[in-house]
């Protein structure tokens, strides 16, 4: 070694995210010259074997890939596999669909805000922590996260790998009385979200910018969940503009069947997740993404609730680009959800089937969902029997890794250009908190961060 | 070090120790660990009767342990994982699994009947890369395991009577009957009888409350097997309503495929 010094440093646990990571920094001479997020969650193997099951397993098989988001998985499933059945899923049984996909977002998201990220903001561990001083503010969260269990439960039977999804619908369909209880729930559950946008939006937020590419599912007119075009909103670099620039640039569009080529998984020798990139640069999806791209079809009592939190209006090209903030865009998508379930409900009318028929035919399928993490593409082959014969699944956190990984630098940089000799306790913490602030589900892929400083 | 109040224990003069509770994870969803945050209810009242010392889903904050109470989800894949269970045993009084993974090895296991080497170079470009093993095992395949819970995932009750029977230093009151006696319990309508549909009701574990005969369709088996499995009379109950071999194969060979009853039969089915 000619370096001056060298040290490694090793912290255990990235605590506070689904799934386990590690993070290797290696420091040269005041520089960041490395940042790898290592993913090290135990391979499960699920495109292997799908491969030989029944057209009509994928959805309750996939659901086990995420407990978090086990709808997400459902909802690309089925997407993908009536694609390649030349079936769609409209009216009432759709709307049920998005219905369910709500109850995950408020149950999800609401787990994020309250019991992995706003503990960060308010100096605490854990949520235990965090009841000792803020109890009502834990016990509001947790109620409004039950609310998002119960609509799960309701339609789904259980809030983890719900049983009632089906290609084509639902086993029962629920009688139009039978969601009369959800939606006072649901009601109540609208103050708490709206207070929760309020509250977070008092937290304190460094300055911080993302230069990456958004890409989230846009279907105009409504807030993507469960349906829509990929579409990719360029990073403000690209436009000369600096990372953090809150001016929304044009959109690029392209149509789900095209998504393996342009979003292209590539292995890195460091993590067991696939690493993607958009048409060769680095991208995100998830909150940030979904609100730069579908926040103008928001309804104007929550873009109005948006704007006093401090996130600008995307009605008028306002972007908000700060990971930091991520939670209240978070907590804006809650009160979404709370209100569009509601909507969902008052407008329900019971189908004549619970499900419409999915025959096989072989062919190739595509299918995109706005999972609370982030856009979900799910690919199948069948055979005319209906055997998958290839199946792909792209998870938001893959393609997030990248551009988490570039955070990183980021953050890292700018906290040792700000001088002083920042230590590695504080360092972790730093980093823990940029992975943070996007809701890594490593379960697609354990629980350590494992962190590594090397200083030459 | 400021000392925290403790509502159990009024005079702090006289501290009372908390039995102190850890979740670990292997491979898995993180679903069952999960179930213990979805205790919106519980939730805070659990961590007043016991000290969460590690829980990484949920604290940034892990403590070293001895551990009163382990709760394990997920199954071991990995060498290292194999000897990070060793560990864990040696930290805990009792160790209890939760969930299909953690006690039948989880829908990963269905490797267990595929070439392992293939199926990383079905998923990866370098396999190389890739450490793991041949097999995905229970917890119990590698250390003593004190009480296992079952489901895909585990029911939140069952998981607040397995905590709460350990406080009490009694067994926990989970029934190993079939999800048919939940089925008559909650009063619904046999599906094999009444549709023809295909149902694992009658070798599955009760815990789920039968939940999928009372969304009209026939139980997937996600608790794994009842204590008395009588596949002889049952598998041609699975015929007579339409499943072929392959059919059967699947459906055994599903959340809890290691489980040695739908191991077995599967197995056999196999075969034919």
């Amino acid at each position: 070694m000619t370096h001056r010094e060298t040290k490694v440093l090793r912290v255990d646990s990235l605590a506070r995210v689904e799934g386990e990571g590690a993070l290797h920094l290696r420091l040269d001479g005041g520089r960041v010259t490395e940042a790898h997020l290592k993913i090290y969650e135990p391979p499960r193997f699920f495109e292997a074997f799908l491969r030989g099951r029944s057209h009509m397993e994928p959805p309750d098989i996939t659901s086990r890939v995420c407990g978090i988001c086990p709808v997400a998985y459902q909802m690309s499933a089925c997407r993908a596999i009536e694609d390649a059945c030349g079936v769609t899923v409209e009216g009432q049984l759709a709307a049920l669909r998005r219905l369910l996909y709500c109850g995950e977002w408020i149950e999800s998201q609401t787990l994020h805000i309250y019991l992995l990220h706003a503990p960060d903001f308010l100096g605490h561990d854990s949520v235990i922590d965090l009841a000792r001083t803020h109890p009502a503010h834990v016990e509001r969260g947790l109620a409004l996260k039950q609310t998002g269990n119960a609509v799960m439960e309701l339609l789904g039977g259980r809030a983890i790998h719900p049983v009632n999804v089906r290609l084509g619908g639902f086993h029962r369909v629920p009688a139009k009385g039978e969601l009369r209880p959800l939606a006072e729930r649901l009601r109540r559950a609208r103050d708490a979200a709206e207070a929760t946008v309020r509250w977070v939006a008092g937290f304190d937020f460094p300055d911080a910018g993302c230069d990456h590419d958004f890409l989230a599912l846009a279907e105009p007119g409504t807030y993507a969940i469960g349906a829509g075009t990929p579409t990719a909103m360029p990073a403000p670099g690209s436009a000369g503009l600096p990372p953090d620039s809150d001016r929304a640039l044009s959109l690029r569009t392209f149509p789900v069947r095209d998504f393996p080529e342009h979003v292209i998984e590539t292995q890195v020798p460091h993590s067991t997740a696939l690493h993607s990139r958009l048409d060769g640069g680095r991208h995100l999806t998830g909150t940030l993404a979904r609100y730069a791209i579908s926040g103008r079809w928001l309804p104007p009592d929550v873009l109005r609730t948006a704007r006093e939190a401090g996130l600008g209006d995307p009605r008028e090209g306002t972007v908000c680009r700060n990971p930091f903030r991520s939670i209240i865009v978070r907590a804006v998508e809650v009160l979404y959800a709370v209100g569009e379930a509601l909507r969902l409900i008052d407008a329900y009318e019971p189908p004549p089937r619970p499900y419409i028929d999915v025959p096989p035919r072989a062919a190739t399928g595509h299918g995109a969902t706005e999972a609370p993490r982030g856009l979900l593409y799910h690919r199948y082959t069948l055979d005319a029997g209906g055997t998958v014969t290839d199946a792909a699944l792209v998870p938001p956190t893959a393609q997030n890794q990248a551009a988490i990984e570039h955070e990183l630098r980021r953050a890292v940089q700018h906290r040792l250009d700000s001088g002083g000799h920042p230590t590695d306790a504080e360092l972790t913490a730093l980093c823990e908190r940029v992975i943070r602030n996007h809701d890594p589900c490593i379960s697609c892929s354990t629980h350590f961060l494992d962190l590594t400083v090397e200083r030459e | 070090m400021t000392v925290t109040p403790d509502p159990a224990n009024p005079d702090p003069a006289v501290p009372v120790r908390r039995p102190e509770l850890a979740v670990w994870k292997f491979a898995s969803c993180d679903g069952c660990q999960l179930t213990l945050l979805d205790c919106e209810d519980e939730l805070l009242g659990i961590a007043e009767q016991v000290r969460i010392t590690h829980f990484l889903e949920a604290s940034s904050a892990p403590g070293p342990g001895p551990y009163d109470l382990s709760l394990v989800e997920g199954s071991v894949t990995t060498p290292q994982d194999a000897e990070r269970i060793r560990r864990i045993r040696a930290a805990s009084r009792r160790l209890v699994t939760i969930g299909a993974c953690a006690t039948a090895g989880g829908v990963q296991a269905l490797r267990n009947y595929a070439d392992v080497a293939e199926f990383r170079a079905a998923v990866y470009a370098r396999p190389d890369y890739i450490e793991t093993l041949a097999t995905s095992t229970p917890i119990s395949a590698h250390v003593p395991v004190d009480f296992e819970l079952r489901g895909c995932p585990i029911d939140r009750g069952q998981l607040v009577e397995v905590i709460t029977a350990h406080l009490a230093g009694r067994t926990p009151d989970v029934p190993a009957h079939s999800v048919c006696f939940e089925c008559k319990r909650r009063g619904t309508v046999c599906v094999t009888v009444a549709h023809g549909t295909p149902c694992l009701g009658p070798v599955t574990h009760a815990g789920c409350g039968a939940l999928c005969p009372a969304y009209d369709r026939g139980c997937y088996g996600c608790f794994g097997p009842s204590d008395s499995v009588n596949f002889p009379s049952f598998i041609p109950l699975l015929r007579r309503d339409g499943m072929d071999t392959l059919d059967v194969v699947r459906v055994l060979r599903t959340f809890n495929t290691a489980a040695p009853e739908f191991d077995a039969e599967s197995r056999k089915e196999a075969r034919q």
